[in-house]
């Protein structure tokens, strides 16, 4: 995956960029708008990441121009404004996500590769399949083998939300943000108990548990065989 | 500036000086009036009396002759208070009347005029009057003169122009000295407000303007800039307040992150121990990011910046939301969730908030409800409820736990305030100051208020948002 990070503050973006080669990414950095423009302009990039203030020019401007000329490279927005009305801003002004500092990087990490996923699109399938587990988007039916799952109308977009993002990680943020559409904390991790309910009714009484915890950062629906 | 100056100055004063003229000019024209009016009026009252006359006098002379006139003409001008009268011959000799004297030509002209005259029965011979009188030429040569003395006249019009002059001269003075004493009484008003204020900007923010209890203008002023001020003191305490928190809430929780990070490096422990370590430091380090967050929001709650947002949603559904979301976190704990709401309770406000809102307040029901309910052993309720009461929509949520005492109440508000027997729960402190702030935000108010036992947190809301609420 390519990534371009518009961040001016030189440590930040440092410790992204580090971050993602680790994990096995390309990342290149830009200091200010007018250079990330350019560099977006030019390279293909899989998802640009772009600090909100950036000197020379603002980074909702920098979007603003690379929607204008037609370019749809997922964006994702960091910012220090991390209230209600700023993330509104952010995505009306063509953003696809928006991330408040401090953000913890497994956090930035799960975003940026749903966002590149995104690319590909896996929007369009009505069955997602993971395993034996099977997800009818249109009958709102579950099935684990041959075993009918019944679940309450929140468990089931809990599930279909893990699964269209299946091999990937999702935080718990993500999970409130596009599950419950809550853009706060709350407090107590009430998220972890609406997937040990899932679990139960999901992986209990099955040889391979299909719904992981990952550690420090949130939880992932993978084939375990593979 | 000097005293008279500054009075002179202000803006009452001006504004007697604009009345004082109005009233002078609108005097004066009233007086003129009237005064041409009365004028007209005895003219013509003296108009239509010697006309009578002169038509009587010349049927009597056409019917019975000139002798017959010159007695009716004698018999007349004896009465007391009568009219001019006299009689000539065609020559100018006088047969009768009570006119000593003319000047000349008087008798020559027929028609009216205006002249000065002295009457024959007058002794000083210097002093002359005026009238106005119709001469008629009789046949034969005859010529009759009636007239009305005009001294009356002159004397009312002399008496309204006096009037007029001593009430002008009163207005002005009384106008004057009334501006003086309103300006003044104004001023030494002003002059209160704006030392205050003084003592306010030099930083002692308790000050208050005087108010006089008049109910005035100034009084309205005062009362409106107090309110301002209680506001400003109110925010500013909070300030301080929060100031004082974050040295103090903040630093704790930074102290130890520190203390463990430093404790790492002197120990050298194995991989698994720096692991432990740096793990413990993210944690803390996002509790603090938690903290500030929580202590962001309640600022920009409380500074009003988030009224732009305001749109219609539905109440029922965010307690449904919210309900629904914390029900397994609930049951895991041993306490049943419900929730009782309408199908629906639209209210004007920021529904993002709203929710979080609500959160922290079922989120504390959970955390302070728990312990009581591990003790019974039997499941125990937190009821979430939505309705709409009146032109206001309450969200309420109530549940069994300790509570909280009545005196405690309002300081539970306040940042961080944590009860001496709540500091074993986790949390920040900040739950029910956010509700606060939110329910502030929206120009309603959240109510703690006693469940027999437990607590019932109801944050109320005007159903049309802040600008409903007036």
């Amino acid at each position: 995956m390519r990534l371009l990070i518009i961040e001016d503050d030189r440590d930040a973006a440092d410790y992204i960029v580090r971050a993602f080669r680790e994990v096995g990414h390309v990342a290149d950095q830009a200091a200010d708008g007018e250079d990330g423009l350019a560099m977006a302009l030019d390279g293909d990039y899989d998802v640009l990441i772009v600090d909100r203030m950036l000197p020379k020019r603002d980074g909702l401007s920098v979007i603003g121009i690379l929607r204008d000329k037609g370019i749809e490279t997922p964006v994702l927005i960091l910012s220090a404004l991390g209230q209600v009305d700023d993330r509104v801003k952010g995505l009306r002004a063509g953003g696809d996500d928006y991330l408040p500092k401090p953000y913890s990087f497994s956090e930035l990490l799960a975003r940026v590769e749903v966002l590149a996923r995104r690319r590909g699109g896996r929007n369009e399938d009505t069955v997602y399949r993971v395993a034996d587990l099977e997800l009818d988007r249109l009958s709102h039916q579950v099935k684990r083998g041959t075993e009918e799952i019944v679940l309450q109308p929140r468990e089931f977009r809990l599930l279909e939300y893990l699964m269209k993002h299946a091999g990937q990680v999702v935080t718990r943020t993500m999970l409130l943000e596009n599950v419950w559409d809550y853009h706060f904390d709350p407090q107590t991790n009430v998220i972890d108990v609406h997937i040990s309910r899932l679990r139960s009714k999901i992986d209990k009484g099955f040889a391979q548990p299909l719904l992981h915890t990952v550690r420090g950062a949130g939880y992932m629906i993978r084939d375990g065989a593979r | 500036m000097t005293a008279l100056g500054k009075l002179l100055r202000t803006t009452a004063f001006k504004l007697t000086l604009v009345y004082l003229t109005i009233f002078a000019l609108f005097a004066v024209f009233l007086l003129g009036y009237f005064a041409f009016n009365t004028r007209r009026l005895f003219n013509e009252q003296i108009t239509n009396t010697v006309n009578l006359d002169i038509e009587g006098l010349t049927n009597q002379f056409n019917t019975a002759g000139i002798r017959r006139l010159v007695l009716i003409v004698e018999a007349r001008s004896r009465r007391p208070g009568s009219s001019l009268y006299l009689v000539t011959t065609p020559t100018g000799e006088g047969l009768a009347g009570n006119v000593g004297s003319l000047p000349q030509g008087v008798m020559a002209n027929p028609g009216w005029t205006e002249t000065v005259y002295r009457r024959l029965d007058e002794s000083d011979i210097s002093e002359l009057h005026r009238a106005l009188v119709r001469v008629s030429h009789l046949p034969g040569g005859f010529r009759l003169l009636v007239g009305r003395d005009l001294d009356e006249r002159d004397r009312l019009y002399d008496v309204v122009l006096d009037a007029g002059k001593w009430s002008a001269a009163i207005v002005v003075i009384l106008g004057l000295a009334g501006g003086f004493f309103v300006a003044r009484r104004v001023l030494r008003r002003v002059d209160a407000m704006t030392d205050t204020t003084r003592t306010i900007m030099g930083g002692d923010l308790s000050g208050r303007l005087p108010v006089a209890g008049t109910g005035d203008e100034l009084d309205r002023l005062a009362e409106n800039l107090n309110a301002m001020l209680e506001r400003i003191e109110a925010l500013m305490r909070g300030l301080k307040e929060v100031s004082d928190n974050i040295a103090h809430d903040l630093k704790t929780p930074l102290t130890r992150l520190r203390n463990r990070a430093e404790e790492a490096l002197r120990r050298q422990p194995s991989e698994a121990g720096y692991r432990a370590a740096l793990e413990s430091t993210i944690e803390e380090s996002d509790g603090l990011i938690r903290t500030f967050n929580a202590l962001l929001m309640i600022a920009r709650a409380e500074s009003g910046q988030a009224r732009d947002n305001m749109v219609e949603f539905d109440a029922a559904e965010v307690a449904r939301g919210i309900g629904e979301l914390y029900e397994p976190l609930a049951e895991e704990k041993g306490l049943e969730l419900t929730v009782a709401a309408p199908a629906s309770v639209p209210v004007t406000g920021n529904r993002e908030l709203v929710s979080q809102a609500l959160a922290n307040l079922v989120d504390n029901a959970i955390k302070y409800a728990e312990p009581e309910a591990q003790k019974n052993g039997a499941p125990s309720g937190i009821v979430v409820k939505a309705a709409a009461e009146g032109d206001r929509v309450v969200l309420m949520v109530a549940d069994k736990g300790p509570g909280i005492p009545e005196s405690d109440r309002g300081r539970v508000v306040e940042r961080f305030v944590r009860l001496e027997k709540s500091r074993s729960v986790p949390g920040s402190g900040l739950g029910l100051s956010l509700a606060a702030a939110v329910a502030r935000l929206h120009g309603g108010e959240l109510r703690l208020e006693g469940n027999e036992p437990g607590l019932q947190a109801v944050i109320v809301l005007p159903r049309g948002g802040p600008q409903g609420a007036g």
